[in-house]
């Protein structure tokens, strides 16, 4: 309970000026494609340079919790995820914009974020000595199964055949092996210099999902069919409100989802969303409507992103293990001012680490309350014309891809991953598990990798990627997961026959 | 014509060394960029923004020096990209990573070796340490050296990735006690290294001294000794790895500092040989760099280059038999 004392703090004038600033910041930066959380932050740190400790904390803070928001504005109204925690927003959030309803999938967004936003945050104040042993229990074989579970995902996610789902999902794979690998030092498929590093997630997120569009618009010309005008509805906050309580289910398991696997060094952030996304939709009577603009799917994956928020800090805070490129930033943020993260923090700065976790749960009231004033204005982005869209989206793209590392490299990698989608797509293919793949591709091969010269030096491959109840416990799921997908492949390929006999 | 114009200045420059100061007595005119070859928010990228802070001051370089990231493979992106791509005109700086650059370029595979940069001036040094668990029956590098006899290749000890600092010193700890470890080189840095070390997944670690120490004012770590010529003044209770019988040198510290892509005028690189040093030893600079745990050596320019000769040769020697 000792972080009430310290509320007092956050509303000192400059803190709140800087809090307001930073959440305000924070959203925009969040909506502009390529400017990722990690980005923003790593922006803001020299800024803190001249602050007080908790003020530059409270700035970064802030800029956090609304850029993580702010991605999906974007992800929505553009289908640009600004970074990968807003891919599984794009799915239902974008078919809702087209469909008009981008005030709605905006409102809906920002309340599941706030919610979801708001439970991580306490999960961190009340729980952090908990969670850190839980974060830590995550070795290289737990972390491999877990990049296995979300593999057994992929078929399933966003497309009508599980087979073209697979067959994507090992491109995506494929493409994680480019470059530079940093355990064996072994140089794969560089065939240009600008493959060095590897594949960018963001400048590929960028190219898979905004370019198609780009072609697909100015393929279309500059026609201007009556159809073509998108009517933006007008929606009702209140309304909003409602919708969310209806999708009560789908805000659970999005801020479990979101709060456990955030806390998981190294992993959390990316693939939260999707999870939740792919859990709330295997649990949904209402299955089918997934992907066609149900809320369903936005308030679960938008809950699980910002849920992570809070303990992905956990391992930073308590144990000064940065869990995430994002925390790495914060830590900077701590060390210019010589506080070390860890009990140093919270015996002999509390009014610095409290302010700091104060800020991000007023924070994210502030971006809900923000973010709902705007929405309305900002779905009706959709009305503007598709052929001046094509071009803004497009300078947009190449913007975001170079932005991420100043690299004329990673808007080459974004165009031509581009193209290829765009041919993918026409034959039914889907970016979504292709993203996963090139997600989940790096962590399965270097856990696998790190957990087998650990297994050899010590008992053996099979009783460590195997034993402990931990391995068993996410083999089983594991499992589960594989049957209960084949399960709803087959019931609903008996519907398919059923309807064609009909038909 | 604009380019044959600055081309014979170019000539006319190198025709007479002495004048070439001259030449460049306004530099810098402009802001001044230096490349990162790692990620926003890593050790590298924090102090590098720390030391250059003042950089815009009358006393220094009198414009301000702005951080550009290129991270990517170990850092091999930025490195190539600074060794074949930046201009060479004394606006673009790189910061440098030893052992690793050097490291790389005698590996292969990369377009870079130390013959494509010119030092200018070195700011920080993080030795190597070897940590344990807090709950680790190790307590001293002896204990160690006993389990890694009598058990080769069953210590294993996690690292920041294979030729930097930390696959170094392991290298060198297993050629001095005659040795196997099993080195478990880890992707995301010196972080995820010690975090297996905390979390127990394995049984030893090596790592930066300045995480080291942080972790250690956690409760999380043992640190057992320092891979450098003589005691840190942030642990001076830790013995170097001399001191403790292993005949490991300093060739593992990770050095950094500042330097220019070959090819920049010579009245430059005397310029920012002669300012940097200078810059680094502001106070504000060494508080902030104190604060954060970063342990900061000022080299100058002439220092560096046998530093950097050195360390060819015993790499050289280290690496060839991998």
């Amino acid at each position: 309970m000792e972080f009430i004392f310290y509320f007092g703090d956050v509303f000192t004038p400059v803190s709140f000026a800087l809090l307001l600033v930073g959440t305000i910041g924070g959203l925009i930066l969040g909506a502009t494609p390529g400017l990722s959380p990690t980005m923003a932050v790593a922006l803001l740190i020299p800024f803190t340079f001249q602050l007080e400790a908790a003020q530059g904390l409270i700035l970064l803070g802030a800029a956090y919790t609304s850029t993580v928001a702010g991605g999906a504005v974007s992800a929505i109204l553009l289908k640009i995820p600004g970074a990968p925690a807003n891919i599984a927003t794009t799915l239902d959030g974008h078919t809702m914009a087209q469909k008009g309803q981008g005030a709605k999938a905006l409102q809906l967004s920002f309340l599941s974020s706030a919610v979801g936003g708001i439970f991580g945050v306490l999960l961190l104040i009340f729980l952090t000595p908990v969670l850190a042993q839980w974060a830590l229990a995550f070795g290289p074989s737990h972390l491999f199964w877990l990049a296995i579970l979300g593999v057994t995902v992929i078929g399933s996610l966003d497309s009508r055949s599980v087979v073209k789902g697979l067959l994507s999902g090992c491109i995506g794979l494929w493409l994680a092996t480019i470059g530079f690998d940093d355990i064996m030092g072994a140089q794969r498929f560089i065939f240009h210099p600008s493959l060095g590093g590897g594949i960018n997630i963001i400048a590929a997120l960028i190219g898979l999902f905004a370019i198609p569009q780009v072609i697909t618009m100015f393929a279309r010309g500059r026609r201007n069919d009556a159809a073509e005008v998108i009517k933006v509805e007008k929606h009702p906050i209140g309304g909003a409100i409602r919708e969310l309580f209806r999708n009560n289910r789908a805000m659970g398991i999005g801020t479990v989802t979101g709060s456990i696997i955030g806390l998981i060094p190294g992993v959390g952030g990316q693939i939260a969303g999707l999870v939740a996304y792919d859990q709330s939709k295997k649990f949904s009577p209402q299955r089918d409507k997934f992907g066609t603009g149900h809320p369903e799917g936005l308030v679960a994956a938008e809950s699980a992103n910002n849920a992570m928020v809070g303990p992905s800090l956990v391992p930073l805070l308590t144990l000064s293990i940065p869990g995430s490129p994002t925390a790495a930033v914060l830590l900077g943020g701590l060390l210019i001012h010589g506080i070390f993260p860890g009990t140093d923090l919270f015996d002999n700065h509390p009014d610095v680490a409290w302010t700091f976790i104060n800020s991000m749960l007023i924070g994210q009231i502030l971006m809900c309350i923000f973010g709902l004033y705007v929405a309305g204005l900002a779905a009706r982005i959709a009305m503007v014309p598709q052929s001046v869209m094509a071009a803004v989206v497009l300078g947009l793209a190449v913007f975001g891809s170079y932005s991420v590392q100043s690299s004329m490299g990673d808007v080459y990698v974004m165009a031509s991953l581009g193209v290829m989608m765009y041919f993918l797509e026409r034959f039914g293919f889907s970016a979504a598990p292709l993203v996963l793949g090139l997600i989940l591709g790096p962590i399965a091969e270097s856990n696998f990798i790190q957990g087998s010269m650990i297994a050899n030096a010590t008992d053996g491959m099979a009783p460590y990627f195997l034993g402990g109840g931990l391995n068993i416990f996410l083999i089983a799921v594991v499992i589960a997961s594989i049957l209960y997908s084949g399960y709803l492949e087959l019931r609903s390929r008996r519907y398919t026959s059923k309807e064609e006999i009909m038909a | 014509m604009k380019k044959l114009l600055a081309g014979a200045a170019m000539a006319l420059m190198g025709l007479t060394t002495t004048a070439s100061a001259d030449g460049h007595a306004n530099y810098p005119e402009r802001p001044i960029m230096m490349m990162v070859s790692y990620g926003a928010g890593g050790a590298t990228d924090f102090q590098a923004r720390i030391v250059t802070m003042t950089a815009g001051n009358e006393d220094a370089l009198g414009m301000p020096i702005a951080i550009l990231n290129k991270p990517g493979a170990g850092g091999r992106v930025g490195w190539n990209w600074l060794a074949s791509q930046a201009e060479a005109d004394g606006y673009t700086l790189g910061a440098y990573n030893i052992p690793h650059f050097i490291a790389q370029s005698i590996k292969g595979g990369v377009e870079y070796s130390a013959d494509s940069f010119e030092p200018i001036a070195n700011w920080g040094a993080d030795p190597a340490v070897l940590v344990v668990g807090k709950d680790s029956d190790f307590n001293t590098l002896q204990d160690v050296v006993d389990f890694a006899t009598a058990n080769p290749g069953k210590l294993t000890t996690s690292g920041a990735g294979l030729f930097v600092g930390h696959h170094i010193a392991a290298l060198q700890m297993e050629k001095a006690g005659g040795m196997k470890l099993a080195y478990i080189p880890t992707k995301g840095g010196g972080a995820a290294a010690m975090k297996a070390v905390i979390a127990g997944e394995v049984m030893a670690g090596i790592n930066n001294l300045s995480d080291a120490f942080r972790a250690r004012e956690a409760g999380n770590v043992k640190i057992l000794a320092v891979a450098d010529l003589e005691r840190n003044e942030f642990l001076p209770d830790v013995p170097t790895m001399m001191e403790s019988g292993l005949d490991v040198d300093n060739s593992s510290v990770n050095f950094r500092g500042v330097m220019v892509p070959k090819g920049t005028p010579q009245g430059i690189i005397d310029k920012l040989a002669e300012t940097v040093p200078t810059m680094f030893e502001n106070s504000r600079v060494a508080g902030k760099m104190k604060a954060g745990g970063s342990p900061m050596h000022i080299m100058t320019r002439d220092e560096v280059l046998a530093m950097w000769a050195a360390r060819e040769e015993t790499l050289k020697e280290l690496l060839a038999g991998l």
